[in-house]
Formats: C-alpha cells, sequence, structure tokens
C-alpha cells in the first residue's frame, strides 16, 4: 500500500548515517547505481545534472530581487536628492551595495553546491532525484505511477532556452509525489516529457488526435469581466500609494487627485475613482489574458495524453494522461454567463487542490469561450459524441426554489432588522439607510435565489452523471460513472420536511466530491443508485412499487 | 431511466443500517459535550471576576452557556444514539451518522485505500474505539465512533481482510 515501498526509507537511513557533516560525493555517485546497476542514457550510470546555468538563473534572480530591496532603500536614505552624497551618505550607498553583493554572490555560491549536488536519473523502473547540500535528500518515483510531466518557462528561462519539470504521480498523500527539476535545457525537457509519458497506444479511430482546440483571439472579450479586474484596480491604486510614499510623494498624489476634483462633490469623486481603478484592473485583465492564453491549444498526443500549451511571456505545457481523467467541470461565472460563454476545468486524479490556487491552472482545459465550444471542446475531451455537459437536466423539486427563497429573505432580513433597531435606539437615518438597503438588497437577493433554483439539475447522459449547481460561479460537472467511489447522502431536519436531500457523489479526482444539493428524496436516490450500479441499491427501500422497479434500477443501465 | 422509480409512484427511501453503536457512548458523548461546556462557562466565569465592568454581562453569558450546555448533553447524546448506526457488508460500509442534520455514507469495498483504529483517553476510558476507512476521496473519509473496542478491532481486522482481497486500484 505503501506507494514506496521500502526502497527510499533504506535509502534515507544510508543518507543520515553518512551524516551531514561528512559529504562525501564520489560514495554517494557510486552507491545508488549498484542498486540496479543498468546504465539508461548517457554516462555515469545513468546519472545526469540539471542545467549549469541554474547558477545564473539563481543570480539573476537574486540581483532583481536585491536591486528591489536596495533601490528604495537608496531612495529613502537620499531623501529623494539623487546622490548628494555627503560621507555619511557614502558609508551607507557602500554598504547597500555590498549587503546586495554579498547577497548575490552568496546565493549563487549556494546555488553552486545544490547543482554540484543535484543529480536526477531515469531508470528502468524509477525516476530517482538526489539532491540537498547539508542534509542528502533521495527522492525516487516509479516510473509506471507517473501520470503528469509539466514544462514551464518563465521569460528569464526562456531567453536562456530552459525549462522548469515536474514530475508529478498524482497521488494525494503529503507533498511527496512531485519531482522538480529546475531547470534543464528545453530539448532534455521536451526528452523526458516524452520519454517519461511515452507508452504504447491503443489505436482509436473515432476520436482524433492532434489538435482539440485553439485560442481565438475573439474570447479576450470575456476577460475584462472576470474576478481578476476589480482585484488588480484595488493592486493598481494600492501600487501608486505605495510606489509614491517610497518617494515621499504620498501626500502630493493625493493632492494632485483631490486638485482634478475640485468642482465635484465627494460622492461623484468616489464614483468616479473606483470607475477609473475598475478600468485600469480591466485593461490588467486584458494583459493578464494576452500573457495566460497567447497561443493556446489543447492537443490529445499519440499515447492518451492530453496537452495544454499557452503562454506568450511564460511558456507553459501541462500534460495530463486521459488516464487520470474522470471528467469535466464546465464553469460560468455570472458575467461570463451573460454573455453566453463558459470556461472548461479538467476534473483529473493527482492535482491535489490542498496546493491551492498555485496549481489551480493545471486543471484549466479552456479559457472562457463561447458555450458552443466550450460544449463541444467537453465532448472532445471525453470521447464522446454527444456532449454531457449539454444534456438536457433533471429539475429539482419546487421545494429547492422555496428554500432558496428563504435564504435570500433571511440573507436580507438580518441585516436589515439591524439597521432598524439601531435606527429606533440611536437615529432615525438608520431607518431610511435601511430602507433603501432592502428595496436595493431584496430584489438581487431573490433574483439571484431563482437563479440559483434554475441552475440546479442533474442527468445521467451516457457514461457521465451531469450536475449543475450554483449561480455567481455555475459549475456543470460531468464525472464518470465508474470515477464515482461513493456516495454521501445528506438530509439536515428542514429539507427532511421538504422532501429533499443533498446527494454527493465522492470521487478520488477534482475537489473529491461534487454535490447534487436539494434533489428530489425519491427522485434523487433513484438517480444515485442508477448513476453507479450496485452500491447505493442494497441499502434503499423500494415503497409500493418495489417489486418491480428494482430490478430495473439495478439492471438496465449499461446504455 | 433515473427516475424511473419515482414514476412508477414508488418511494425510495434508505433503509438504516443494521447496527447501533455501543450503548456507552451516549455517555462518552455526554462526558465529551460536559467537558466543553465547563471549560467554556469556566473561562466566561473567571474573565467575570476579573474584569469589574463588564461582571454582570459575562457572568450571564457563563450561565446561559452553562445552561444551553447542559440542555445540550441532556438531549443530543441520546437523539444521536438512535441515529448513529453502522453496517458492513461484503460490498459495501454503510454508516448514518449526524442528529440534526443526517449524513448517509457509502464506500464500495474496493475503493477502500486504509483502515485506522484509534482510541482517545476519554475513549478508552468508556472501552470504546473509533473505525476511520479512508478511501482515494479527500472526502470520502467514513468514521465509526463508538465501537466497542474488541468489536472495534475485529472490524478493523475484516474490513482489511476484505478490501485486499477486492481488486481494484481504489481510485
Amino acid at each position: 500500500m505503501s506507494p514506496d515501498g521500502p526502497w527510499p526509507s533504506d535509502e534515507a537511513a544510508e543518507a543520515s548515517s553518512s551524516g551531514p557533516g561528512a559529504p562525501s560525493p564520489e560514495t554517494a555517485t557510486t552507491e545508488p547505481p549498484a542498486v540496479d546497476g543498468q546504465p539508461t542514457s548517457g554516462a555515469t550510470g545513468g546519472w545526469q545534472k540539471l542545467d549549469q546555468r541554474a547558477v545564473l538563473v539563481t543570480a539573476a534572480v537574486l540581483f532583481s530581487v536585491a536591486a528591489g530591496i536596495c533601490l528604495p532603500v537608496l531612495l529613502g536614505l537620499s531623501g529623494g536628492a539623487w546622490f548628494g552624497l555627503g560621507p555619511r551618505g557614502g558609508l551607507g550607498l557602500g554598504l547597500l551595495l555590498g549587503a546586495g553583493a554579498l547577497l548575490v554572490l552568496g546565493g549563487a555560491g549556494i546555488e553552486y553546491l545544490n547543482w554540484r549536488r543535484t543529480r536526477y536519473r531515469i531508470g528502468p523502473e524509477r525516476v530517482e532525484l538526489h539532491t540537498g547540500v547539508l542534509l542528502v535528500k533521495r527522492r525516487s518515483l516509479a516510473r509506471e505511477r507517473i501520470r503528469s510531466v509539466d514544462l514551464s518557462a518563465n521569460p528569464l528561462l526562456r531567453v536562456l532556452d530552459l525549462v522548469k519539470v515536474r514530475i508529478g504521480t498524482g497521488e494525494r498523500s503529503g507533498g511527496e509525489s512531485t519531482l522538480e527539476l529546475n531547470p534543464v535545457s528545453r530539448a532534455e525537457g521536451e526528452r523526458l516529457r516524452t520519454v517519461l509519458l511515452g507508452r504504447p497506444t491503443v489505436p482509436d479511430t473515432v476520436h482524433r488526435e492532434g489538435v482539440l482546440a485553439k485560442v481565438d483571439p475573439a474570447w479576450i472579450r470575456y476577460a475584462p469581466l472576470s474576478v481578476l479586474a476589480p482585484v488588480l484596480g484595488g493592486a493598481a491604486a494600492g501600487a501608486v500609494m505605495q510606489v509614491s510614499e517610497w518617494f515621499g510623494a504620498q501626500g502630493e498624489v493625493i493632492h494632485w487627485v483631490g486638485d482634478r476634483f475640485e468642482d465635484t462633490s465627494v460622492p461623484v469623486m468616489v464614483v468616479v475613482l473606483i470607475l477609473t481603478a475598475l478600468i485600469a484592473g480591466m485593461v490588467g485583465a486584458l494583459g493578464v489574458w494576452i500573457e495566460v492564453w497567447w497561443d493556446y491549444r489543447l492537443e490529445r498526443e499519440h499515447g492518451g495524453t492530453l496537452r495544454v500549451r499557452r503562454g506568450l511571456l511564460t511558456a507553459r505545457s501541462v500534460s495530463m494522461e486521459e488516464r487520470r481523467l474522470r471528467g469535466v467541470e464546465l464553469i460560468e461565472p455570472f458575467a461570463v454567463r451573460l454573455l453566453g460563454a463558459a470556461r472548461l476545468d479538467a476534473v483529473a486524479t493527482g492535482i491535489s487542490h490542498d496546493d491551492g490556487d498555485k496549481h489551480a491552472d493545471l486543471k484549466s482545459l479552456l479559457p472562457a469561450a463561447p458555450r458552443e465550444i466550450a460544449d463541444t471542446v467537453a465532448g472532445r475531451v471525453l470521447r464522446e459524441t454527444r456532449t454531457p455537459t449539454d444534456a438536457p437536466l433533471i429539475p429539482h423539486p419546487r421545494a429547492a426554489r422555496a428554500r432558496r427563497l428563504r435564504w435570500a429573505l433571511l440573507i436580507v432580513a438580518v441585516p436589515a432588522v439591524t439597521l432598524v433597531a439601531w435606527g429606533l435606539y440611536f437615529s432615525s437615518v438608520l431607518l431610511y439607510l435601511a430602507a433603501g438597503y432592502t428595496a436595493v438588497a431584496l430584489p438581487a437577493a431573490v433574483f439571484f435565489a431563482l437563479d440559483a433554483y434554475r441552475s440546479l439539475g442533474h442527468a445521467i447522459s451516457g457514461n457521465y452523471l451531469v450536475a449543475r449547481s450554483g449561480t455567481a460561479r455555475r459549475a456543470t460537472v460531468a464525472l464518470q460513472r465508474g470515477g464515482v467511489i461513493g456516495w454521501v447522502v445528506q438530509q439536515s431536519l428542514f429539507q427532511r420536511r421538504a422532501g429533499l436531500l443533498t446527494l454527493i457523489a465522492t470521487t478520488a479526482a477534482g475537489t473529491g466530491a461534487y454535490a447534487v444539493p436539494d434533489a428530489g428524496e425519491s427522485e434523487g436516490l433513484a438517480f444515485a443508485a442508477d448513476a453507479v450500479p450496485g452500491l447505493l441499491e442494497p441499502f434503499l427501500i423500494r415503497e409500493r412499487a418495489a417489486g418491480e422497479s428494482a430490478p430495473d434500477g439495478g439492471g438496465s443501465l449499461q446504455s | 431511466m433515473s427516475e424511473g422509480a419515482t414514476d412508477d409512484g414508488a418511494v425510495v427511501r434508505l433503509r438504516p443500517p443494521n447496527n447501533t453503536l455501543n450503548g456507552r457512548v451516549v455517555g462518552w458523548w455526554r462526558v465529551q459535550s460536559l467537558i466543553g461546556t465547563a471549560s467554556v462557562t469556566a473561562v466566561l466565569a473567571v474573565l467575570g471576576m476579573l474584569i469589574d465592568p463588564a461582571r454582570t454581562w459575562l457572568l450571564v453569558a457563563a450561565a446561559v452557556v452553562a445552561a444551553l450546555g447542559l440542555l445540550e448533553a441532556i438531549v443530543v447524546p441520546g437523539w444521536r444514539f438512535r441515529v448513529h448506526r453502522w453496517e458492513v457488508t461484503d460490498e459495501a460500509v454503510y454508516v448514518r451518522t449526524g442528529a440534526f442534520w443526517q449524513e448517509w455514507h457509502i464506500a464500495p469495498m474496493s475503493r477502500i485505500q486504509r483502515v485506522d483504529t484509534m482510541r482517545g483517553p476519554l475513549e478508552r476510558a468508556f472501552r470504546l474505539s473509533t473505525v476511520t476507512v479512508t478511501t482515494a476521496s479527500s472526502r470520502g473519509e467514513i468514521k465509526i465512533e463508538g465501537l466497542d473496542h474488541e468489536l472495534a478491532a475485529e472490524l478493523a481486522e475484516r474490513l482489511t481482510q476484505i478490501t485486499q482481497a477486492t481488486p481494484g486500484d481504489a481510485t
């Protein structure tokens, strides 16, 4: 059951016994090849080093960090008066430059040692990676467990023709499932990708290999609608304040802005400023979109691997074995949905979500694109002729709508009642505020409640279980029925009275669980039993039509 | 097809799992609940003693917490005991938990990756154990609390045997 077997722990014991104080590279180099003794490629038992230019990369990064820290300090020291150096100013400058040089040279030196001590080998059975200057760390992955080889190159690496390679197994447990080679030459990166993912293939005549989707520049119109825009706008405003503070000019900036709005009232000024920030954010979002999705294409490669390539400055290549794929998720953020568009994420095992946003882009299959395109691509990715994300869904009972309306009322009522209570106690201004708030919030809440109800739906489409929910972020998941590894059924006291329940299909892929909220009790359970034959059936009671419907529910599913 | 059962007008329900927990679990839950209540009440009461201006409010809060906690300790464990049930067949583990919010968990044997038995200090005093069944899903964990510890050990043993005998890569 243990993924790595006893092997790595033996190695670790060896490593610690040799001790951090006595690093002897020679013995370390000769020992491990003796274990399986089969050199595969290159010299020295197949052991390879990272690209030597790693040192250069580190030096360059540290130089920019040093510059980034030193420059503001320098400006602070000289008080904005550029190099008006007294004797003390000279000392400060010298210290600063010395510290900067120490940082760069020291960092590069450590990186050099690191590079000396880092080796990797693609063996017949395992991929091994040895790292560490003081504490030698030896890790290995079984080749048959490798599920992804992802390449990425930021602009610096691209200039040097290098890439960063992440080799992943898709194990959920711990952070030990990924080996990172940073950096190797691009040719070596491509070689690793083909060698590690290349497997004997079963030819598929129906579903084509090659390009499944390609970017259409017109899709950029959805970029300003992303939630990124306001965030970037806020960040831009913050950055202006921060930089002006470095130069001791924050007050001037505020004054300058104030002067622009001399003749206008405060509310207008606020609105204009917010709009400016929003527009700046939208422009920023366009820029981000171009950087992220430039030259995007989704391909199916020989051997059942999906590959996404994209990026303007930082080039990324994400490969995903189709064996890992358990479905897709079609996501429609509210604003994007208004324009009839959707994006597509993969539901695959081994994209650990505890890493959070860091790896959010690893599951991304398609940027926001017109809904029909998203549906088509979903069908192509899943090798289905009828795309499951577009399947007609069974709506949920009216009681689900009533629940959503009640939540909406509650969400509006709590602040409103609080305001009224304070208003009666303190000042009647708050009463007007409460009235205004209710007048705005109530229709909005009701609208979203009804929209949330309309979003609800579930169905079985071929080999896929399809479930949709959400309003601000409507998500339609199409999950392989064979990928469901358990059910959780939830029912609160209120739900029981309304004859509803929430079905949660647990799976090894994606977020680990996909919910069908507020389905009708009988219909939902029958649906769950049909979706995964045999799993739920033994625990169900079918009353009245029990005798006839049970075999029907359990048997006639192989559609 | 999927709505077939309801088209017939059949009412589909989940049947309760076969086995109840050990009766001692009620005592264990009650003690846990009382310890929680007591610690919160104590903190509030001590603060009430120390902070003069807010004394009344803090002491009232302490009293309210104590009263609610006591009520919970009296009512909820019995309720939970009636809801909590479990069952292990050759194909699946089936557990019902909760009180106000009820949850039914079903995990097929072929997908079970790990079976753990755990006993906390308080649980040990009641001679109870918790069996945790883990699947490849991060959300698919099933806990059976409050089993007699001999029964729990037996169950874990049996589950491990069945899972090892069942083929499949659990994902």
